[in-house]
């Protein structure tokens, strides 16, 4: 709302965050320029004062190209890059961009299949890792942990050749509107007016705010895509600031709280980093490889032990290294595609879903349900049977008779859930505000919470092995369980358990008030240390709701946002380096210089009393390295990073790489595809030609409608909301249409490699026909809700997709694919899981031209069990 | 009541004697719609919650009477939504309170073709004991290298976007104490 620009790409926020959108429209009214993004034309680009469509997959260029025009024009934000980030920062000598290597930067380990990032770091600065490395760090011991201090050298006049504003000047060269125009379809003129209004709308006076959602990480580079606009951002100054900021627009409940607090593979509780097996040895090792002597990464003891300490009590001694050793350890990527990929080999006996619905869901549902059909035992918890739940009758396989149910193993439980007005509990929402919802009334029948679920299925679980002495069950034993219950149906109390995750005192049970007060010497306990202070003073934080009438603008007294009720991060960047707001109009935070403090309309994200005078003593260790003027103080050097010199898998600065399927050779580099992606090489998981394959030409992009939710397990069931989308469809431009003998309402077949599914025909001019180097490439757009079951069904657009992944996070890629497009319904023949590839594959080479995702020198992608390859390979299920 | 009293209350009739052409005055009005009033104003009680659906968090509230949810609307005092819902937000009465859920525990048998309604304390005995015997077959203290790394890789789990933080925390807990590492959900989607 007090953005002076607000630009949506990788996301329709009309229809997918309709009254988040309210806001946008708010600031519209002030004045404030809105430009949307994107392949479709949308209810977004419709009140949008620009809407500029691009070919999915592009987006690297397109704000590459921004980056470009920024420093050409200078029109970066000068005092803001040279003080509050490492612009200024001495690379190392053998540091080499994908300019010189056509495409790869230095490292690249042929034989591993992945970068060594020593050559990344600055210079006369060995080691590296900082906070992205805890949030990312998910793979082999490749990527370093542990310390990093800040640069060493600096050239404040951002002339020198190795300095990170020159670096990325020229690595960003090539970004130009020309490149644009070929590669995202977009024109010169319309480049420029996206670029002038984001200048014109940033600076001392101006802020200019960047919003998207899975339209830009469901990419194979889709951590780049963020850090791109990071960058822009960074250069314009527009973070920390009010109207300023990248926001992320989730689209579940509680998606911000289950990664803060994960039900995710690689991290604890915090985003602390979960232990690997070569390098955790003991909690000693597990210390010193992420704790990091300067900036507030130092505090990590205090957080791991007290951690330790919620889980597992008075067990936990210093003695036994606070029981640390009952943690299970990693051996690489156990993610969600590698686990479906082990159960597909029979390696996985049984899984819980626990409000999911992968077999719509999730990429490749027939993979999925291939995968199911070896479990021993599967349970699911949701309102009503899922497809996933009935995956062994309700089926496409069983239906082609293919399958028979009959001979399906598995032993299926299904319990119906509690609905979130039947208990009581925390969501954390986009903005990491914490909001408790009350318990309204009792669940009916036999419907129960998940915690009801997890903390009676512990409890039985515990009393199983309750005489074991098998070092195995130590952890299980010592586990603190004893959560008080209520009512009758015995549910335990989550005010009980938040109050544990807000963290207390060991000796007397008192809550603590935040992380500030945590110890390492097991005197407090704290069950996730940005929570700490949710439960302060015994009150719940999350259920204040003092109404937004009766408060200011930032509404600090309702709900709570982590870390400590901050609602804006790195908010200390909202004044200069003095510490005075950097204007009248965007004052957020700043130095009062007599009460000597930080104050302003939020809590002020820096050390209360640190004056922005104060430079560290050259002895100065943990959070006393950070100076007065560094406000990006999670990381080590306190420093915005334009440049990432460790904690990505993929590269230091963002690089354009075309889909893993795409329709266009790479004009940029000789280097294809991201070299790290992760590819699953399977019989069942069939990939096209990396470009211009003849059987597949069309883009595929995947969205989402206002009426349904996600995989439909809480829409389609409900007939107010069917009603208003009844049908499974796809959109298609009228040029396609006509080409390929489509008609508006009939019906049309989408196939890939992996699968094929019909739809209705929306013929519409809102998803145009991109020209690009002469020719003309068609978008074809699938909402992905519908499935077999609930009162209107579908075929389910993630039936096309394949296993293919971002090398830090492992997402999948499922918003720029190819695929074909045909008139009439789908047949009832084959699948790739049950009979082999649809179509047989397709050399790499055509026209004598080599058609390869790979430079040679990146060598052939190892292909591990499950069919993984590429940067993190699997080593663990080898026994 | 005459045929003509009736007529006079007929609304188009109204409308044209009042020059209420389009119905926006009293004339839509009648005795019975003059009495009626919102669910809301009789709840015995009035929840606050959440909307279950996407990210935003709009304040929802949940309107209570003979514990039964009546309906459930906007919070007008929420700073992020002021009283909005989207459509999906303002379907959550049918969610919470339709037709389609499932309210009892229903098990499908090792090839079996059927689901069968059983008890939930059946259905949580039986899924501990299946959770115990995986884990004790497929347990692995050390790799064959030699690393310890405590776990099993034979029960996995997926799953919790919707989920609260308490329920997901437990989930974490639980599940690291028990060694199992292959704990995913939507947010790696």
């Amino acid at each position: 709302m007090n953005a002076d620009c607000i630009v949506i790409q990788g996301s329709n926020m009309a229809e997918c965050h309709p009254v988040a959108f309210r806001w946008v429209m708010e600031a519209k009214a002030r004045g404030a320029k809105i430009i949307h993004v994107d392949p479709r034309f949308t209810r977004t680009s419709a009140v949008a004062d620009l809407h500029v469509p691009i070919r999915a997959g592009s987006d690297v260029v397109f704000l590459g190209a921004l980056i470009r025009h920024v420093i050409e024009n200078e029109r970066y934000f000068k005092e803001y890059v040279l003080r509050y980030t490492n612009a200024p920062a001495i690379l190392k000598e053998d540091f080499k961009d994908t300019e010189d290597l056509d495409g790869l930067f230095s490292g690249w380990d042929g034989e591993k299949g992945q970068y060594d990032p020593a050559s990344w770091g600055y210079e006369g600065v060995e080691v590296g890792a900082a906070a992205g490395q805890r949030e990312s760090y998910t793979g082999e011991p490749f990527s370093q942990r542990g310390t990093q201090h800040g640069a060493e050298r600096f050239d404040f006049t951002l002339r020198n050749p190795r300095c990170v504003f020159q670096v990325l000047k020229r690595h960003f060269s090539r970004y130009t509107p020309e490149i644009v125009e070929e590669v995202c379809g977009i024109p010169p003129g319309l480049f420029f007016k996206v670029a002038e209004a984001l200048c014109d709308s940033s600076g001392r006076e101006r802020t200019a705010a960047f919003c998207y959602a899975v339209g830009w990480t469901q990419h194979s580079t889709g951590v780049q895509y963020i850090r791109t606009a990071s960058i822009l951002q960074l250069l314009l100054g527009n973070i920390g600031r009010p109207g300023g900021g990248i926001l992320a627009l989730r689209g579940h409940s509680s998606i911000q709280g289950s990664t803060d607090i994960p039900t995710l593979y690689d991290i604890l509780p915090g985003y602390l980093a979960m232990p690997k097996d070569k390098t955790d040895t003991s909690f000693e090792e597990y210390v010193k490889l992420n704790d990091s002597p300067t900036g507030w990464w130092s505090e990590f003891p205090k957080y791991i032990v007290s951690l330790l300490k919620a889980w597992f009590g008075a067990a936990a001694t210093k003695e036994n290294g606070w029981l640390f050793d009952a943690l299970p350890r990693l051996s690489g990527d156990h993610s969600h595609m590698t686990t479906v990929s082990a159960m597909a080999d029979g390696l996985v006996k049984g899984y819980f879903l626990m409000g999911e619905n992968p077999t719509v869901g999730s990429m490749h549902g027939a993979f999925h349900r291939a995968a199911m059909r070896k479990l021993d035992w599967l349970v699911v918890r949701d309102f009503a049977v899922t497809e996933s739940a009935d995956f062994w009758r309700d089926a496409p396989e069983i239906e082609r008779g293919e399958v028979r149910t009959e001979s399906i193993p598995t032993e299926v439980f299904f319990f119906p859930c509690a609905a979130h007005t039947e208990k009581d509990g925390s969501f954390t929402n986009t903005q990491r505000l914490l909001q408790w919802h009350h318990k309204a009334v009792e669940p009916p029948g036999d419907c129960r919470s998940e915690l009801h679920f997890a903390w009676h299925l512990g409890r039985r679980l515990r009393d199983l092995y309750k005489d074991s002495t098998d070092p195995k069950d130590r952890g299980l034993l010592a586990l603190t369980w004893d959560y008080p219950v209520e009512d009758a149906i015995e549910e335990p109390s989550a005010e009980a358990v938040l109050k544990e995750i807000s963290g207390f005192r060991v000796a007397d049970g008192a809550p603590v008030d935040g992380f500030t007060q945590l110890k390492d010497d097991g005197s407090t306990a704290c069950g996730c240390w940005i929570y700490s202070g949710s439960y302060k003073d015994g009150v719940n934080q999350p259920a204040r709701r003092k109404s937004a009438r009766e408060q200011s603008w930032v509404a600090p007294e309702w709900g709570w946002a982590w870390p400590v009720n901050r609602r804006i991060l790195y908010n200390r960047a909202s004044a200069d380096p003095e510490g005075r707001p950097w204007s009248e109009r965007k004052r957020y935070v700043w130095w009062d210089e007599e009460k000597k403090k930080w104050t302003g309309e939020d809590e002020p994200d820096f050390i209360l009393e640190r004056p922005p005078s104060y430079r560290p003593p050259e002895d100065a260790q943990g959070i006393d390295t950070l100076a007065g003027d560094t406000p990006f103080v999670m990381q080590g050097d306190g420093l915005g990073w334009l440049f990432a010199p460790t904690g990505l898998m993929d590269g230091p600065l963002p690089t354009h790489y075309e889909p893993q399927e795409g329709v266009i050779e790479n004009p940029l580099y000789g280097q294809q595809c991201n070299p790290t992606r992760m590819e699953w090489n399977r019989r069942e998981n069939p990939y096209h030609r990396p470009w211009n394959d003849p059987r597949f030409p069309h883009v595929i992009t995947t969205y989402r409608l206002t009426e349904h939710h996600t995989a439909g397990a809480m829409s389609r069931w409900l007939s107010w909301l069917s009603e208003l989308q009844p049908a499974m469809f796809c959109e298609v431009s009228p040029e396609l249409a006509r080409e390929k003998g489509l008609t508006n309402g009939g019906w049309a077949t989408i196939t890939t490699a992996r699968g094929e599914i019909e739809a209705r025909v929306l013929m519409t001019e809102r998803l145009p026909p991109l020209r690009m180097r002469g020719r003309v490439i068609h978008q074809i757009g699938l909402p992905y809700h519908w499935g077999s079951k609930g009162l209107v069904r579908g075929d389910a657009a993630n039936e096309l997709i394949a296993f293919v992944a971002d090398p830090n996070v492992s997402i999948q890629e499922s918003k720029a694919l190819t695929g074909n497009i045909v008139a009439g319904r789908r047949s009832r023949g084959r699948r790739v899981v049950t009979s082999g590839p649809l179509v047989p594959s397709l050399g790499g080479n055509r026209d004598g031209k080599d058609l390869n995702r790979d430079l040679p020198v990146v060598g052939q992608k190892r292909t591990g069990p499950h069919g993984i390859s590429g940067a993190r390979m699997k080593q663990d299920e080898e026994t | 009541m005459g045929v003509l009293d009736l007529l006079s209350r007929w609304p188009v009739l109204q409308q044209i004697r009042k020059g209420d052409l389009h119905a926006f005055g009293d004339t839509a009005r009648s005795a019975r719609s003059e009495m009626l009033q919102p669910r809301t104003a009789t709840a015995g009680r009035v929840v606050r919650s959440v909307c279950p659906y996407c990210a935003v968090g709009c304040g929802q509230l949940v309107f209570v009477k003979d514990e039964k949810i009546t309906d459930i609307e906007g919070d007008p005092d929420s700073p992020l939504s002021l009283g909005c819902l989207c459509p999906k937000g303002a379907a959550t009465f049918q969610l919470v309170t339709g037709s389609h859920r499932v309210k009892t525990v229903l098990h499908r048998k090792p090839y079996g073709t059927e689901w069968e309604a059983v008890p939930l304390e059946w259905a949580m005995d039986r899924v501990a004991r299946l959770v115990k015997k995986t884990r004790d077959e497929t347990w692995e203290a050390k790799t064959p290298d030699g690393h310890v790394v405590n776990r099993t890789l034979g029960i996995a789990h997926l799953g919790g976007a919707t989920l609260d933080n308490e329920e997901n925390y437990l989930f974490k807990k639980l599940f690291s104490a028990l060694g199992i590492i292959q704990v995913e959900n939507q947010a790696r989607i």
